[in-house]
């Protein structure tokens, strides 16, 4: 089959088009003691009215899930909004940012003006991750070649490309762990977060094995929540509440070759970061230097530091080096995860570093910094326990939504200058 | 109808439509490992599926391959999730490297299959020889019955070993 060699080229005309005006999201609990349905409508409700929108305002809806949630007919109905436009996609980690791409499109065809994107999950106490296996059916079609070997779960799926980077490139558990120590740090400043004690890499590297590489603070926390963003034009993004948070470049779900088995095509230690970051950086038209705060999807610690690598915020092959320096933390070169991200935060398949980085774009992160007399909350850059979060100077923040090692998203915002 | 089978305690079925496991699994059923051959390329492809991934062909023949390799990388379960394989923990998942068509069609290209260290008659590896494989390690496969028209394929340690014996294991931890 012929092949067309291609130059690569983001969205540039769609640059600073487009913004996030609205966040939000309920609590983060291990037992909601509620439906999706009643999570999406609290989420979106707080998102509609930080973008100091009414329901009627918005005119376009889409959510994500796996099977696992309540569609936007039901909760658009509970809500009173009449969408010109809707749509439910299948999918979990790296929907985020396609999805923001797809609300862009939508406004842009003419089929809508403002939409709210959404994820709601009991991913603790209704649906969880990789299953239990009690509900298990007969294992048939594509399950002959995974689940049959007891090879099911996301971190044993993707488990073949952590441990093959150690292989060839030499990292190390304790420098991986760094992430986690990272993100514990950040949640110790977040009110919001699941778990906001701060560990060591000891801690991490004590905590029992999953399956190799993985110990179980590697692995991210289960959660029930709903989060919501409301994407808008920039002309109307104007007028309404906060300093927008605009969109520069986006990716959506880029993959590599072979999606239906990635680890026929090496090097598997590369994953589809390297493939989106042409399109995300061209499009953005800045690169990763110029990146203040990242938010790298950390369903593990390894899927946060393969992402840093191969959207270029290091060498290839140095990500242990680099999560280890220092650099990812608050008070470092380019934090990663300022909320705690799902290792700490809670699980939201994307939403929530999202979140996070318009608050962040905003100078408005919600850690424990009083509240002055403007009604606005004094920063004191104090990284310490029970401090800070807000990053002194944010200009561009870079999101990279993880599906699987074979497809992301990612998505590129800037402060309105 | 339906190809079903048992395998730990785990019921399978292989739908009627689905022509291209049912093959498969009924060659491993013989105690073959076959792999689609596209007629237009020249090329195998795994898992089965209806199309060339190189060249989107849907022409095939089943081709014996070899069934020996080398373990590009692994898992080793200790946590189990699926009730099957709680008995068997800790297990290997092994992403085994088959000798044929290596590199090709580009250098980064080669069939990687998904399999559990097994004993040479086919049981799950016990803790013990869990231990001796790791990247690098020379397997072959061997087949476990779950039924009369599916075995599942499984890899067991073959000889030789390259120098060193156990290949790249994950570093444990002392205490």
């Amino acid at each position: 089959m012929q092949t067309t060699e291609h130059v690569i080229e983001g969205g540039r005309h769609l640059r600073g088009r487009y913004a996030i005006v609205g966040v939000g999201e309920t609590t983060y609990t291990r037992g909601a003691g509620m439906t999706t349905r009643a999570l999406a409508c609290w989420a979106i409700r707080n998102a509609i009215q930080d973008a100091g929108l009414a329901p009627s305002d918005v005119d376009g809806m889409l959510s994500y899930q796996l099977g696992d949630s309540t569609s936007s007919t039901f909760v658009a109905g509970d809500l009173g909004i009449r969408p010109d436009f809707f749509m439910d996609v299948f999918g979990g980690g790296s929907s985020t940012e396609a999805l923001v791409g797809l609300a862009m499109g939508a406004i842009e065809a003419g089929m809508c003006s403002t939409v709210v994107i959404y994820r709601a999950m009991n991913g603790y106490s209704q649906s969880r991750i990789g299953g239990t296996g009690r509900l298990e059916s007969a294992i048939s079609g594509e399950q002959l070649h995974d689940r049959l070997y007891g090879w099911a779960t996301p971190g044993q799926l993707f488990a073949p490309t952590f441990m093959r980077h150690m292989y060839e490139y030499g990292t190390k558990p304790e420098q991986v762990a760094r992430v986690r120590v990272a993100h514990s740090k950040h949640a110790s400043n977040n009110p919001k977060a699941l778990h906001r004690k701060r560990v060591t890499v000891e801690d991490v590297l004590a905590s029992r094995m999953i399956c190799t590489p993985l110990h179980l603070l590697d692995c991210c926390v289960e959660t029930d929540n709903a989060t919501a963003i409301v994407v808008t034009s920039i002309e109307r993004a104007r007028d309404l509440r906060h300093p927008p948070a605009v969109i520069l470049g986006v990716v959506g779900r880029t993959s590599k070759p072979r999606l239906d088995m990635h680890y026929q095509h090496g090097p598997i230690t590369t994953v589809a970061a390297k493939w989106a970051a042409p399109r995300l950086w061209s499009g953005a038209g800045l690169g990763p230097q110029d990146v203040d705060v990242t938010g790298s999807y950390d369903a593990f610690t390894f899927t946060t530091m393969l992402q840093l690598e191969d959207y270029g915020f290091c060498t290839k092959g140095e990500g242990g080096a680099y999560v280890s320096s220092g650099a990812i933390e608050l008070g470092g070169r380019r934090p990663n995860n300022t909320s705690g991200g799902h290792l700490c935060e809670g699980y939201t398949h994307g939403v929530s570093m999202v979140v996070e980085n318009v608050r962040q774009l905003r100078h408005d992160a919600d850690d424990s910094c009083p509240i002055g007399a403007d009604g606005r909350r004094a920063h004191t850059y104090d990284y310490r326990e029970g401090g800070c979060r807000q990053v002194r100077t944010v200009n561009v923040t870079a999101n990279m939504g993880w599906g699987t090692p074979a497809y992301g998203s990612a998505l590129v915002m800037a402060r309105l200058s | 109808m339906a190809t079903t089978g048992q395998y730990l305690g785990m019921a399978l079925s292989i739908a009627e439509l689905d022509s291209d496991n049912a093959a498969y699994f009924r060659f491993c059923a013989r105690g073959e490992l076959r792999l689609q051959h596209c007629k237009a390329c020249d090329l195998m492809r795994y898992p089965p599926g209806p199309a060339c991934p190189w060249c989107a062909g849907n022409a095939f023949d089943w081709v014996p391959v070899s069934g020996r390799g080398t373990v590009y990388s692994y898992t080793e379960v200790r946590h189990p999730v699926q009730p099957a394989f709680r008995a068997h923990v800790p297990y290997l998942a092994l992403l085994v490297e088959l000798d044929e068509q290596r590199a090709r069609p580009t250098e980064h290209e080669a069939i990687r299959m998904i399999g559990n260290l097994a004993t040479p008659d086919a049981a799950l590896a016990p803790p013990e020889l869990v231990r001796t494989a790791g990247i690098g390690s020379r397997v072959r496969v061997v087949f476990a019955s779950a039924g009369p028209d599916i075995a599942i394929p499984l890899w067991t340690l073959d000889a030789p070993q390259p120098a060193g014996a156990v290949g790249w294991r994950y570093p444990e931890q002392s205490g």
